[in-house]
């Protein structure tokens, strides 16, 4: 039996992921997009995105809004490139606005991060995750932070049962009306000093979801958000490097 | 005739299906119902139609491959005999009608409120007062958990009644995640918004709802995809299949602490979700399928890639389920754990995988084939207990039987790039109905056009519409301890029910 588990373990080889920062991602992975400056009718290409994130005139994709269904890189190619750049969170919102003929990282600025931030969590964070009305797809891909691959508890940050013992909630889905009350006793019940994070498109602006009379986004307002992790959903390595960014580096 | 009998993903005017009295609507559905398991209710919902409401049934018959539909035209205020009264299965169907437009039913268990949607008939119910079931005694406790669980999950609440540790009965509350899927549909015309949102019903269920919101569009616009297209629906289907239940399989080892095959199989389905992100640029294949088009073809080299994938997953998975059927640990907690009977599988109308674990055959790849399932001459895989070792078993059979689908088709990559504009605008009058095998089962999507070939109605069915009760019923007089693996063993939809 024991030669057996042992004979396992060695099938595995080596799994983990030993640089989360600079590994790259398989495939043709849709991460930050890049606007070039070839003239396109720009009326054309805003009208093709389902969630109003391009703007016509300059180009523009708010990442906060993208779905990043890549509809606007397979009619205009020569126009937007989505790169395989995983690094998508930020703790300005403007930040998440991509626009025409830049191509710069999407970073966390670490002179606007709160100090008790720095001082109280850089060691070890603990969150509590609430889905609000999230389709289960940020949510897997949390889970798939702590695998054995990506294992991001190795950073000291961990997903944690309960909201005593959290340092802060990251919040996924557009919030919906039926949420809005769990998601605030939820947040209150964590002790100070806490962190708010939106995980994913649809947490941060509601999405494909936005205008919909079943949401209840005023949680957004009331609290200001500390990280924004885009994607659709954010890859498991954005979700460590924005939180390792967030906690992290230094002014 | 007093209903007519369409094929899956068809289309037709609605003008052309029996509009019955609710007498006769209610005699046809439940005696074809009550005749034999294989006819069961795919969908049954109101339309809203002024100020009277249209209710649509349609029954699948697993027999000959057909759906069997009738509509009646009733008022809000009228008093309806419930059809649940036959049928336990028509249960939820009925309450969710009475919670959308206030008709109410004589003869019903309980009209409970399903999802509390934004534009309920009665907003004077609110989702914090949900009426549960209790019993007074000295000797039973209540146990309330959620909405917001202990992990990464999505909210639902579970209330418990124990007699010590053991459970006597479960209420699962849901609705927490209703993001008014359905309204949006109406609201967001365009081609992609759609395929959007039906990506969004269930984020890891994508290649099942947008295969089957795919096939509605195209059946209403009247537009073949084609082959390439039908190619990758099946192969994403399958994929997603093998993708999830090694996730589940991991999760399963997690709640019975067994540490090894949980880190084995979470690692298993990487390579599988990765492939996904390979083959379309996401991991849970958000973007691949798209009405009319094959958004991305298979090409001959992803082929390569994908076998070499399966070759060096096949080697570690039998090696780890070899172990883990062997492991006495894992199936003392595994058998006899959570059983649900054939006899209460087919009241409440289970589906999918729930339905056959408990000996009870539903799977429309095989019963409503379409896609490339015909020439895969699909077999459900049938087991009997209806036990958590059941699922468990099921689990691993499915993704043996995904792997050799998915291998088949490789050796018959199609040579086609022929991608179809569809219209924005479809015929008017015309409904259509399309039915996938899912992961988890039956999924369901019904749509209407209007006067102006614009999407007047749409109504979706995730397969844990029917299948929540099959976990309430589990749990019955097993100990409290125990719901953990009980409820993973089903792994249900929070957000596929809320819509």
């Amino acid at each position: 039996m024991i030669f057996d588990n042992l004979k396992i373990l060695f099938h595995q080889g080596k799994q983990y992921i030993p640089d989360v920062t600079t590994v790259e991602v398989p495939g043709i992975f849709r991460g930050r997009p890049v606007i070039s400056r070839e003239p396109v009718d720009g009326e054309q290409l805003a009208a093709l995105c389902p969630t109003g994130a391009l703007t016509a005139s300059p180009v523009t994709i708010d990442l906060g809004k993208c779905t990043f269904c890549g509809e606007c890189a397979h009619r205009f190619p020569e126009k937007v490139r989505f790169t395989k750049d995983y690094h998508l969170s930020t703790n300005v919102r403007e930040r998440l606005v991509i626009r025409e003929g830049e191509d710069r990282p999407v970073e966390v600025d670490p002179t606007q991060v709160r100090r008790e931030v720095h001082r109280l969590l850089g060691r070890s964070l603990k969150l509590r995750q609430v889905s609000a009305a999230g389709d289960n797809s940020a949510e897997w891909e949390l889970n798939a932070a702590n695998n054995v691959q990506f294992d991001m508890s190795r950073f000291g940050i961990e997903f944690v049962a309960s909201p005593r013992h959290a340092d802060g909630v990251v919040i996924t889905g557009p919030i919906s009306e039926n949420m809005a009350e769990p998601l605030q006793i939820c947040y209150e019940a964590v002790p100070e000093p806490k962190i708010v994070v939106l995980a994913g498109t649809d947490a941060i602006s509601g999405g494909i979801y936005a205008g919909s009379p079943a949401l209840n986004r005023n949680f957004t307002e009331r609290y200001a958000p500390d990280l924004y992790i885009a994607g659709n959903p954010p890859h498991p390595l954005t979700v460590i490097n924005g939180l390792l960014d967030l906690t992290r580096k230094k002014g | 005739m007093d209903f007519i009998s369409i094929k899956n993903n068809s289309a037709l005017p609605l003008a052309s299906v029996p509009e019955l009295d609710y007498h006769t609507f209610f005699e046809v559905n439940t005696s074809l119902m009550r005749g034999d398991p294989g006819r069961h209710c795919a969908t049954l919902h109101g339309i809203p139609e002024k100020e009277r409401v249209r209710l649509l049934c349609a029954i699948a018959d697993d027999a000959t491959g057909e759906i069997h539909l009738s509509t009646s035209v009733v008022s809000r205020d009228q008093v309806l005999r419930s059809m649940a009264g036959e049928v336990p299965a028509c249960e939820r169907f009925e309450r969710e009608i009475h919670e959308n437009f206030g008709i109410s039913y004589t003869g019903h268990p309980w009209l409970k409120p399903v999802r509390y949607p934004f534009d309920r008939a009665d907003r004077s119910q609110e989702i914090a007062s949900y009426p549960f079931y209790s019993m007074e005694s000295d000797e039973l406790h209540e146990v309330g958990v959620g909405p917001i669980h202990a992990g990464v999950i999505e909210p639902g609440h579970f209330r418990f009644i124990c007699n010590g540790e053991q459970i006597l009965h479960l209420e699962i509350q849901l609705g927490f995640q209703h993001r008014g899927v359905e309204a949006l549909f109406l609201r967001q015309q365009g081609v992609l918004q759609q395929v959007m949102l039906a990506e969004g019903i269930a984020g890891d269920t994508v290649a099942g709802h947008t295969t089957a919101h795919s096939m509605v569009r195209e059946a209403l616009a009247g537009v073949d995809a084609g082959e390439g297209a039908a190619f990758s629906r099946t192969m994403a289907l399958e994929l997603e299949r093998m993708a999830i239940h090694t996730g589940d399989m991991a999760a399963l080892c997690t709640d019975v602490a067994y540490q090894l095959g949980s880190a084995v199989f979470g690692r298993l389905r990487t390579p599988l979700v990765n492939f996904f992100q390979e083959w379309g640029g996401n991991r849970l294949g958000k973007g691949l399928i798209r009405p009319g088009r094959n958004q991305f073809p298979f090409t001959p080299q992803l082929g390569t890639r994908l076998s070499a994938i399966l070759d060096a997953y096949e080697r570690d998975f039998e090696e780890m389920s070899a172990m883990l059927f062997n492991l006495p640990s894992a199936l003392s907690r595994f058998e006899r754990t959570g059983v649900v009977s054939r006899e209460d599988l087919l009241s409440i109308g289970a589906v999918g995988m729930a339905a056959r674990m408990g000996g009870l055959t539903r799977d429309i790849r095989s019963s409503h084939p379409s896609l490339w399932y015909p020439s895969l001459a699909h077999q459900p895989v049938v087991k009997h207990h209806g036990d958590v070792y059941s699922r468990v078993q099921i689990r691993r059979d499915e993704i043996r039987q995904s792997m050799h689908h998915v291998r088949q088709l490789l050796e018959q990559i199609p040579d086609t790039v022929e991608s179809r504009i569809l219209p924005e605008i479809m015929a008017p009058g015309r409904l259509a109905l399309s039915l996938v095998e899912g992961w988890r089962g039956e999924i369901c999507h019904c749509a209407l056009t209007g006067p102006h070939g614009e999407l007047r109605h749409y109504k979706v069915k995730d397969p844990s519409f029917h299948n929540w009760m099959a976990l309430a019923l589990a749990v019955r007089n097993n100990e409290i301890s125990d719901f953990p693996i009980c409820n993973k063993s089903f792994n249900l939809s929070y957000c596929g029910h809320d819509l």
